[in-house]
Formats: C-alpha cells, structure tokens, sequence
C-alpha cells in the first residue's frame, strides 16, 4: 500500500488549476494556428488572430485567459493501492481550489441556485473519482465556463432512432447555440450507459486530446462525420459565419439498455483548459 | 480587416456609419453590467428612482472581471452571453443607452429596440478576456460594490477590438455571416 499524503493533493490541485486558466495548452494553440490559413471567412481569421494575441498575452501577463474560469471540474483516478492520509480527499480538493482561485486572481463563479449568493472561494468542486488497478492518483482538471456549459443537454432517445437520431441531436444543439457557447467549440458526446452515464460520458469525451480519433475506427468515422456536419452550419469562429465551427468531435460509448437510447452533447469553447497530474 | 476607430459617448453620427460585420476600435468610458446589475437597474427604474450612472449616449459592456493582479487595473475581461439581459435592454434603449458590448444572439425585441432608438450592439470575442484586459487603461467600482464581479465598474477603454453585430439598419451579422457560410 503506497500513502499519499492529502496535502500533496492540495498542492497539484492549486497549481493544476493556475495553469490550466492561465497557460492554454500547445495542442489548443497550434489548432489555432493551422485554422487561420483553413478558415475561409475573414472574420473568422481575424477571430483566430485574436485568440492567439489572447493565449500569449494569458501567459506573458499572468491571467486568466478568459474572465470565465469557470466550475472547478476535477476528475481523479485512485489506484486501489493507495493509501490517503493525513485528511479526507473531498476536503483537499476543495482546498486545492480554494488557493488556486484566490492565489491565482480567478473568478469565483459559484453560487446558490436560487437566491445566486456566491459561496465566495469556488468551491464546491465538481469531483468525479474512479478507483483504478495500480498504486498512483492521476488528476485531471478541467475548469469549465458557464457559456458553454449551458448548451449541453441529455435526451433519452428510442432506439429505433439509431446514429441519423444523434447527429440530428447534435447538430440541434450545435445550432440552439450558435454564437452563445464561443465557438469554434469541441463537441463532446455521450452515447450509451444510463441517463447520468451518458453525461459523463459526453464530458470525458472532452478531456481526448485535439485530433484523437476513437479507437473503434467506426466510431472514429462517425466523429468524423459529425464534424464535417457541425462545420457546414457556417456559424463560424464567435459566430460571425465562417468554414470552421468546431475544432474537433469526440464521441465516448457503452452499452446501454435494450430499451434505451441515452445521449448527452457536452460543448466546450474555444477557451479549452485542461491539465493534468500523476502523483 | 478594414480598421475603423470610435468614441464614447456614441454620438448619431457614428451610429449611422456603422455597419454590421466591421470591425471597430472603441475609446473612451464604458460601464460594466451583468445579470444582478441588469435587474437591480430596471427594479430602481420601476420604484421611479435615478440609475446610478447617467446611459444617455453610453454604452454597457456585458461582463464580470476576474480580480484584478496587484498592479493591474483589471483581470480578464471578456464579455458574457448577452442575451440574458435581453428582457432589460430595450427599456434602457427607450432611456437613452446607445451601446451594448457582449456575445451571441439577442431577441429580435432588443433589435427591434436598436432601430427604434438607434443604438448598436457590439460583440468582443468571447474568451480573449487577457487581450482584452489589454484595451482597459483603468477602471472605477460606480456602483453595487456587494456584487462582486458583478459590480457596476466605469472602465476607461483604449482601442478595444469589437464587430458590430447589430446596426440601425435591421442588420445582424450572425445571420449574414452563417447564410453566406452555410454549405
């Protein structure tokens, strides 16, 4: 049994969401760099200019890229062969985000549903755990905007519906938004599992890196499919009509009941921060 | 782009010229405002009480700063959706705001409220909120301070990068922009 001491996970949590508001990765800005030249709306292009200046100036200025640093989603593996001490693993997380976002001057976004009184340090974190094989804690963190966020949804489709009836989804979704999420977008979608598993699904469909085709190379085309679809809607980069829309698809299935067909759009912005440790 | 500069307050003339789907610098001050604000304006307008900052000629920027670093006037300061304040927006139209900085659609009320009081809808780009803390030379809490970030806050503001979405014409560029598009 390995230990793991809660406070390392406060530590990885504090600078894991620093960096992923402040420093867009590589992979998001080479995608911005290889869009300017296949982008056919000169807005659009002026559109990925913009968001280049924006990530070097993120970096060289030390702040967030966008004002909106969103929920603290967190995705954590445990290995079974881990021992946490030193304090339970819910308090750490949300300490970790608790310092990230005071320390890091982002914004707390989180409030009470009705009465919208901010709980002041972002916190509750959105936690997802999964115990795994092996003796290592692998975190993800994905801060996520509200933006986006609110084009997402999960419909129970029939299952006589079949793949015409997700991409009709989808693409009613990608339409509902238009300009709202912040395109260019990545479409994330759940297909299979239950109502709340397809959710999931369709969020971790985000975290597969830009350009990553499933490993089910049928699945893979139908990712394919649905990007060429999304990028013919010409909504273009913000909305302001143009050739890409979406920067990627990914599509994350299980099986599901024989009665059922669930599926879950989860739309990202263009602003897709994402980091991840292993302790 | 075909670059074009502007000023705050928005006189008729500049409103005139100003077509959807162009760029556009803009300087000068600009105010703050997002959902809490937006509500607390309309209930002030309804008890029959003074707003706290004069529209007549302004213009409201959608958005809700993160902190600012020490140093600095301003976090990141990109704008929000803007159609949740779409059920305000034509009321502070008729009261004289020319204006409105943000993101995405508004209803077809609010562009109808743009040519009737001849005002102007701007989009800055969603999430470039470091670039566009860029264009803030300072900023001043005006109001609602208890709100956090989303305090009313006079900025004053130096070639900020907008497009005119919505001109008093009746024309919207992610309508012209998604028909020429389409495939």
């Amino acid at each position: 049994m390995r230990e793991i001491h809660s406070n390392e996970i406060v530590d990885c949590l504090e600078k894991l969401f620093i960096d992923a508001n402040i420093n867009l990765s590589q992979s998001v800005l080479e995608c911005f760099e290889r869009s300017i030249e296949k982008e056919e709306s000169p807005a659009g292009k002026e559109v990925f200019r913009e968001l280049i200046k924006n990530a070097l100036t993120a970096k060289e200025e030390n702040m967030p890229i966008c004002q909106d640093t969103g929920l603290a989603v967190t995705f954590i593996e445990i290995g079974q062969d881990v021992h946490i001490a030193g304090g339970n693993l819910i308090d750490a997380v949300n300490e970790g985000v608790r310092r990230a976002y005071s320390k890091g001057y982002l914004r707390k976004s989180c409030c009470h549903p009705f009465t919208r009184k901010n709980t002041g340090d972002n916190t509750p974190a959105i936690l997802h755990t999964r115990i795994v094989p092996g003796n290592k804690v692998k975190i993800t963190v994905l801060p996520k905007g509200g933006g986006s966020e609110n084009y997402g949804e999960v419909r129970m489709l029939t299952p006589s519906q079949g793949w015409e009836g997700v991409k009709a989804f989808v693409l009613e979704m990608v339409n509902k938004g238009g300009p709202n999420p912040c395109p260019p977008i990545i479409v994330g979608v759940g297909i299979g599992g239950n109502f709340e598993t397809s959710a999931l699904l369709s969020k971790e469909a985000l975290m597969e890196p830009l350009g990553k085709r499933n490993d089910d190379s049928a699945i893979g085309a139908l990712e394919i499919e649905l990007l060429e679809a999304i990028n013919k809607t010409g909504i273009g980069p913000q909305g302001y009509g143009g050739t890409i829309t979406a920067l990627d698809v990914h599509i994350k299935m299980m099986p599901c009941h024989i009665a059922s067909l669930p599926v879950a759009v989860n739309i990202q912005c263009h602003a897709h921060r994402i980091k991840e440790a292993i302790l | 782009m075909e670059l074009k500069r502007i000023k705050t307050p928005l006189d008729e003339k500049t409103i005139r010229e100003l077509k959807a789907g162009e760029k556009v610098f803009l300087s000068g001050y600009i105010y703050t405002a997002r959902d809490a604000a937006h509500k607390r304006f309309i209930d002030t307008i309804n008890e029959g009480k003074e707003l706290p900052i004069d529209i007549k000629n302004q213009v409201i920027y959608y958005c809700g700063p993160s902190p600012a670093p020490p140093g600095k006037p301003i976090g990141s300061c990109g704008p929000t959706t803007s159609s949740r304040m779409d059920a305000y927006a034509p009321k502070l139209l008729s009261l004289g705001l020319k204006g409105m900085i943000g993101k995405g659609k508004r209803s077809q009320a609010v562009k109808d409220a743009i040519k009737q009081y001849q005002g102007v809808y701007f989009g800055a780009t969603g999430g470039a909120g470091a670039l566009l803390s860029k264009a803030v030379i300072s900023s001043t809490i005006i109001a609602y301070e208890e709100l956090g970030p989303e305090a009313v806050v006079r900025l004053e503001v130096k070639d900020m990068p907008l497009f005119v979405i919505n001109d008093i014409y009746g024309n919207d560029l992610y309508e012209m922009g998604m028909l020429q598009y389409k495939r």
